[in-house]
């Protein structure tokens, strides 16, 4: 028999949040509040001044395997989840050869069973993702794939994405969608607007964005299909799909931390770190994303995690990929977006693990694929998947000590507040005082 | 902002004050007489090694940068490396790193993507680079010896001299620039110097050839071309840049050669003394009449032999870099 014992943190259930502590007995949740009676071994963690709650879920994870293993591991993007403080990751299908089959598929959930944390799988909507026939969505949902996207580019053709929509309804899994009409972004590097033109470089419109949600948003509508916005960045995007789930849409939406963090003017210098479609965007959208967590409109923070070899963000900007890391960095700047002191922690839980573990269908366990339960209520009797978050550390961002393989963070030198102390995952401690135990 | 080029890079013109400017006007004077001894050279950077990198094909900027090179007694080394890095297999960075490797003080570099200058310049902090061209960004040179043609052309009218007026005559000058501004490294560039020191800018183009956000430019887009030729003092005409892909954001050459042409009936509602340039190589009757381009109001050719005092100049000052009579 294993036992932990968090004491004394802030522990966030659904709706409130009290000081106390979480007895974790072979591998699940065995009480809450004050707990006196620990038994002998029990591993300690001091969460004083922290905020205890269900470990972070990921809802868009680029883990690189397999085909780019250089870039980033399935192992290596599972450690620095870790120590972002998530316990499931959601790889994205967009590798070399992409997740489209139930071999592939079945490769990576066994792989990621071998790591401290789940590993969902998002599967891709059309072979190859070359956007011109459905991949097997039945089959890889027997598996227990609960998202698709043919992420890195949207689905293009809206015939094609009404029939996804019409043959992933019965199946009661979600199509994940990045929004750009590629005509329109027009091969563009960076947002469209002052910045691009005045750096001679090609403009990615917001509208290649806004169109493609509401095109979509119709479609949902048509269909009755269910569509999660992957990354949204703009103040109109937003707007569209807000007003659209409150009609009752089956629509739902994340946000990435360099969205809601950085603004176009970090490519004025033309650094490739800064290259992410959908690009960085002007300052009042940044705001916009930031007032909607704080008001609780967003459903789930998604880190969007891209990691490229170094060779390859070195290239010239309109030559580079887009792409930057996130998972290390995610939780932070989330905790800064909602005001850093003043940050609603319930807000903090419900955007990094409640609303994207019910997005990801994550908060029961599934035996087929190995899964426990994410996003709980941190209720006695639920598998441990936990997280503590320091909300006082203060730490400066090194991309030289990041976890991941890659090092293409925007985020080198950024003084940061608030750092995970400890993850719990899969009833194990795998990160303690801040470092893989 | 960037108030001596002295022992600089030079990359852009978006951030070089007037003083600035007017530093490489002046330097370039005195190279002009250089130009025109028989023995056309000075030593003033002899011993120094000067590196052109141009990874886009280019034939005139490349010849005047070597020839302004040569002239100041630099040793030049020349690397053709007209394909994408991409292609070539290798990275910008370790190209420029095989070249510095060989010792070098300058870099000349011409490229395809907007801000490959300014990345290599910090690959190599301890060299000067010098952006002959990047992209659709800046033309730096081609917007100074724009300028020069300019003062060069206003002073010789006046019997004055170009150095003494410093940035005088552009006060008020009336510049027109016609055609594909959207594509332009050179319009960057010539804006940037006109408005930095002190001219006013119009612009006309079809809309699909402006920038987006061309309100937020320093200058004004004009309502009717042909009303514009009547108030200008200037006409700069753009090359229509088809290996950009700007053939499809018009319908035809033809269209936009009777809309936005320089044609011989457009030029003639010219003041008699307007000033026509272009800064090669022409698209002869698409963006400009032939006859327009053999009126004595046309100082092309000028422009290109200007090119090689601005060149001489400019690398001068980044690379010798110390205040020290020009030309003993």
């Amino acid at each position: 028999m294993s036992s932990i014992i968090l004491r004394g943190g802030l522990v966030v259930g659904e709706l409130s949040a009290e000081v106390g502590d979480v007895l974790i007995v072979d591998g699940r949740i065995a009480a809450v509040g004050v707990v006196a009676d620990v038994p002998v071994k029990s591993v300690e963690v001091d969460a004083s001044g922290c905020w205890v709650g269900p470990g972070f879920v990921d809802l868009h994870t680029h883990l690189r395997e397999p085909g780019r293993e250089e870039a980033e591991t399935i192992e290596s993007g599972a450690a620095a989840g870790a120590l972002g403080g998530f316990t499931a990751l959601v790889a994205m299908p967009n590798t070399e050869p992409a997740l489209d089959s139930v071999a592939l598929v079945s490769y990576v959930l066994d792989r990621g069973a071998r790591t401290p944390l789940d590993i969902a799988v998002a599967g891709a909507i059309t072979r190859g993702r070359r956007g011109e026939m459905l991949a097997p969505l039945a089959e890889m949902a027997e598996l227990g794939v609960r998202l698709f996207t043919d992420d890195g580019m949207g689905v293009q053709d809206p015939s094609l994405m009404r029939r996804a929509l019409t043959y992933a309804k019965p199946l009661g899994v979600r199509l994940a969608q990045h929004c750009e009409d590629e005509l329109l972004a027009g091969g563009g590097s960076m947002n469209e607007g002052a910045v691009s033109s005045r750096l001679g470089l090609v403009g990615r419109p917001a509208l290649a964005e806004e169109l493609m949600v509401l095109r979509d948003i119709e479609l949902v509508r048509l269909t009755g299909g269910a569509v999660h916005f992957l990354h949204l960045s703009t103040k109109r995007s937003l707007e569209m799909v807000v007003s659209a789930r409150n009609e009752g849409l089956p629509v739902t939406f994340e946000v990435a931390p360099h969205h809601f963090t950085l603004d176009e003017t970090a490519c004025g210098q033309f650094d490739p770190l800064f290259k992410v479609h959908p690009p960085l965007r002007p300052r009042r959208d940044v705001n916009a994303l930031r007032e909607a967590m704080r008001s609780g409109q967003v459903d789930a923070v998604a880190t969007d995690h891209a990691p490229h070899a170094p060779e390859l963000k070195d290239l010239p900007f309109d030559e580079a990929p887009a792409g930057m890391l996130g998972l290390e960095h995610a939780a932070s700047l989330t905790f800064e977006a909602l005001g850093s002191e003043d940050a609603s922690p319930l807000r903090f839980f419900a955007l990094l693990s409640r609303g994207p573990a019910r997005i990801a269908q994550l908060r029961n366990s599934d035996l087929r694929i190995r899964h426990s339960g994410h996003g709980g209520a941190l209720a006695a009797g639920e598998d441990a998947n936990l997280v503590v978050f320091d909300t006082e550390t203060r730490w400066t961002a090194r991309s030289g000590e990041l976890h991941s393989r890659a090092t293409n963070s925007p985020y080198d030198g950024r003084e940061l507040v608030g750092k995970v102390r400890a993850t719990i995952a899969k009833g194990r401690l795998v990160v303690n005082e801040g470092v893989l135990v | 902002m960037i108030q001596t080029i002295r022992g600089q890079n030079l990359l852009s013109l978006d951030n070089v004050s007037r003083e600035a400017i007017v530093e490489v006007l002046d330097t370039a004077e005195s190279f002009v007489e250089v130009n025109r001894r028989s023995i056309k050279k000075v030593p003033a950077l002899k011993g120094r090694v000067v590196a052109s990198l141009f990874f886009e094909e280019s034939t005139r900027t490349r010849l005047s940068f070597e020839t302004a090179a040569k002239r100041l007694s630099a040793d030049v080394l020349s690397l053709a490396v007209a394909s994408s890095s991409v292609k070539k297999g290798e990275s910008l960075r370790d190209t420029i790193a095989t070249i510095d490797a060989l010792g070098i003080d300058a870099v000349v570099m011409r490229h395809q993507s907007s801000g490959a200058a300014l990345q290599v310049s910090r690959y190599v902090p301890h060299v000067h680079v010098i952006n002959a061209g990047d992209g659709l960004h800046q033309h730096p040179t081609q917007g100074l010896l724009d300028a020069f043609t300019i003062r060069q052309v206003l002073a010789e009218r006046m019997g004055a001299s170009g150095v003494e007026s410093g940035s005088e005559l552009f006060h008020g000058l009336r510049i027109l620039i016609v055609g594909d501004i959207r594509h332009s490294r050179v319009a960057r560039s010539d804006i940037a110097a006109y408005v930095t020191l002190g001219a006013q800018v119009r612009v006309a183009a079809p809309g699909t050839l402006l920038p987006t956000d061309i309100e937020n430019w320093p200058v004004t887009v004009v309502d009717s071309f042909d009303e514009a030729l009547e108030w200008a003092d200037v006409v700069g005409l753009l090359r229509l840049q088809r290996e950009r892909g700007s053939g499809s954001f018009v319908p035809s050459l033809g269209e936009f050669t009777q809309t936005f042409g320089l044609t011989v009936e457009r030029a003639k509602k010219l003041r008699p003394s307007a000033i026509i340039m272009h800064p090669g190589p022409m698209n002869r009757g698409v963006e400009i009449d032939s006859r327009v381009a053999d009126l004595p109001e046309a100082v092309i050719e000028r422009q290109v032999a200007n090119g090689v005092p601005i060149r001489m100049a400019v690398l001068y000052l980044t690379v010798a870099g110390s205040k020290e009579e020009v030309v003993s």
